[in-house]
């Protein structure tokens, strides 16, 4: 069973939020600044690399390679996981995963779930059906944990509190946990690990995703900050991670290049505090981990990306959302204002491929194709283009509607005849002056530009008509 | 140096609504000792179309710029925005089309004015005067789809009495692009608003960009908000003596 979907038309809430929050000035601002520590931070790691230039190319061409033989990949995998005894589920789409997670919990006769951050668990929103299905689930990531608290998807894919300032997570906090109030950072995480430790030890269950899976090895690579995904896998008697199957790269050696990767473009370390290769249940002999794993492999139209040639590149992504943290449309509007479960540019090019184009193309439009993004991509997407071709997708099939095909159709003819294109800068020009009433007002043509900005009028002779009236 | 034929291609909104930077491009290139041509029958290189993702009626405008300029040796365009579109997004829109081949060559012979001057004719010192100080606002495309961001520097590295102060995120989009400006002005607004900012705390007294369609947001957004600084293409301030 699917949850209910915003109904409200994906691209109106867009317009509406943005407004909402472009005059917010005080929250862009907190947005940017945080936004800017990162870009420090990330400078100077990037700099520490012998040629960081060379090393996106290498990442690229690695996960390159990983989506040219996804197939073979996965085979060899799940054959991998299996031989260890993790149980691997073939998921088509987000239905059959939350069903196959929901059957292992009801088999074990769960109560309780901890997990650590996983973007694809919100891509199915599992949080809602087992909430539903009457399970106790709390997130383990601090960022996750507050978001929960507050009823709110994450702002970001990486930062998902990152929007909260830390008067607000006490606010949340004295609320919600009865806790003392303190606006001190560390005491408001001691506040979350105090819960959250009791939490590990009672969950039956722990999931998590996963950010890498070792085809050669059957391995799952987990990167994190807290510590909150060692646990979550390891204490629990049942571990389950749920993956897209872009996820899956060929070689173990393939995580020296790719965790400092993705280290450095989504926060700006040189590596996460802490990296975990997981590799199956508890082995007889062993100590520790799960007696159980499960590896819930996702495709839900991550094949649809692969088949289209344009822009499979897309499926290198590593979730790192560095194209977030620089980008100025999401640096104005924030994660929210998305309504998609991965945000900014690569969401705005993929959510087209997921959830379909039709309802999703304005996110593609929604951008100044600045190129920022592709700059800064540690795996070399073309994202900027991507979201050109999404335009282009989207006219293609007719959705821009008849007036803007039509607008089209009179600017080729227009430009494809200079007398009339000089004639139309006249008619314009005559249009301006009978127009003038108007101006300012609803009514006029370029209201829109000119709500917020000044427009020069047209200049009394043109280049055009310059030039030919210029002195041999 | 050789004297150079250059052919001039003039945007559409820049010949409707700023021809004095081309009048300064004019300038600054015969004072070089150039020859200045203006194929007479141009219009638009097709990009308001294919930025909405109309690119077949975009490659039908470009044809139209093919032919036009059919017979040029050099192109000078005081936009980095059209310039990219001809010099990179041409020989895609083409891929599939007999004229491939002069796509590509109208391609490889059309530059954004300031990179024409410095890596194209060698140029880092035009003559020019300024007093006063001054920050650039590089114009997207013209920094990440051709790669130029020395080139304007260098030219007003040069002009004598004109100090150059780089402002925070001089490489941020400025809010316009295209259509994007009217269909999420509000977007675009906030984007602007925080160049504004940036601009501001250097305390110059000129926003100089290579891009008349970011100066046209800019200029717009600065005046509605009376701010002081002036916004001029590179062009006119080259053009100064």
């Amino acid at each position: 069973m699917t949850p209910p979907e915003n109904n409200a038309a994906p691209s109106k809430q867009f317009q509406t939020d943005a407004t909402k929050i472009t005059k917010d000035d005080d929250r862009r601002s907190f947005l940017r600044t945080s936004l800017r520590g990162y870009m420090n931070t990330r400078s100077l790691t990037q700099d520490r690399f012998h040629d960081y230039e060379s090393a996106r190319i290498a990442a690229g061409e690695i996960k390159w390679e990983a989506i040219e033989n996804l197939g073979t990949l996965l085979e060899q995998f799940a054959d991998k996981l299996e031989s260890r005894g993790t149980i691997v589920h073939w998921c088509d789409n987000s239905d059959q995963a939350r069903e196959v997670i929901l059957k292992i919990l009801k088999d074990h006769e769960a109560k309780s779930v901890i997990k650590s951050k996983c973007m694809t668990t919100e891509e199915i929103h599992l949080n809602e059906l087992l909430s539903k299905e009457g399970f106790e689930v709390v997130e383990s990531d601090l960022g996750e944990f507050i978001v929960q608290l507050r009823d709110e998807a994450p702002y970001h894919f990486v930062f998902p509190a990152m929007h909260l300032k830390k008067e607000e997570i006490s606010e949340l906090f004295q609320r919600k946990l009865q806790a003392a109030k303190t606006n001190d950072p560390k005491e408001l995480t001691m506040i979350a690990r105090q819960v959250l430790r009791e939490k590990y030890i009672q969950a039956d269950v722990g999931i998590s995703g996963a950010n890498f899976g070792v085809a050669e090895t059957g391995m799952i690579s987990i990167t994190e900050n807290e510590g909150n995904a060692r646990l979550t896998t390891a204490l629990p008697k049942v571990h389950i991670a749920l993956m897209g199957i872009e996820k899956v790269i060929p070689r173990l050696e393939d995580l020296a290049l790719l965790l400092p990767m993705l280290a450095t473009a989504g926060t700006g370390q040189h590596l996460t505090c802490y990296n975990s290769q997981l590799g199956g249940p508890k082995q007889p002999g062993e100590t520790d981990g799960p007696e159980e794993m499960h590896v819930v492999l996702l495709d839900n139209h991550r094949t649809r990306l692969l088949a289209d040639k344009e822009q499979r590149d897309a499926l290198r992504c590593i979730r790192c959302g560095a194209c977030l943290n620089v980008c100025p449309i999401f640096k104005n509007v924030g994660g929210h204002t998305y309504g998609t479960t991965y945000q900014g540019p690569i969401g705005s090019v993929i959510t087209p491929h997921l959830k379909g184009l039709k309802n999703w193309k304005h996110l593609s439009h929604s951008s100044s194709l600045c190129g920022a993004c592709t700059e800064t991509c540690p795996v070399k997407i073309d994202l900027h283009h991507h979201l050109l071709r999404n335009r282009r997708n989207s006219a293609k099939k007719g959705q821009g509607g008849f007036f803007e095909r039509m607008l089209m159709k009179g600017f080729v003819f227009v430009m494809r005849r200079p007398k009339l294109y000089q004639l139309s800068g006249w008619l314009g020009k005559i249009a301006h002056v009978l127009t003038k009433p108007i101006h300012g007002t609803k009514l006029d043509p370029f209201y829109k530009w000119k709500s917020t900005r000044e427009l020069d009028d047209p200049a009394k002779v043109s280049f055009k008509k310059y030039w030919k009236n210029r002195p041999k | 140096m050789n004297h150079l034929k250059i052919s001039l291609f003039i945007p559409c909104y820049v010949d409707q609504l700023s021809p004095h930077v081309a009048i300064a491009m004019v300038e600054v290139l015969e004072r070089l000792g150039h020859t200045v041509d203006y194929p007479s029958g141009q219009t638009c290189c097709g990009q308001p179309a294919f930025n909405s993702g109309y690119f077949d009626e975009a490659r039908q405008v470009a044809e139209h710029f093919l032919k036009t300029f059919h017979d040029t040796d050099l192109i000078a365009v005081p936009s980095g925005s059209c310039a990219a579109m001809v010099r990179k997004f041409y020989p895609e829109i083409f891929e599939k089309s007999n004229q491939l081949d002069e796509a590509k060559e109208i391609a490889s012979k059309t530059f954004e004015f300031s990179e024409l001057l410095v890596d194209r004719l060698g140029v880092e010192d035009v003559g020019a005067s300024l007093a006063g100080t001054a920050t650039y606002h590089d114009g997207c495309h013209g920094l990440r789809e051709l790669g130029i961001k020395d080139a304007p520097r260098k030219l007003l590295s040069n002009v004598s009495g004109l100090e150059l102060i780089e402002m925070d995120e001089a490489q941020s989009c400025c809010g316009f692009g295209g259509t994007f400006a009217v269909k999420f002005p509000q977007i675009s607004t906030a984007m602007t608003q925080v160049k504004l900012g940036s601009a501001k705390k250097t305390e110059a007294s000129y926003l100089i960009s290579g891009d008349p369609s970011c100066l046209m947001q800019i200029n717009g957004y600065f005046k509605r908000q009376k701010a002081d600084i002036q916004c001029l293409h590179i062009a006119e301030v080259l053009a100064k003596q």
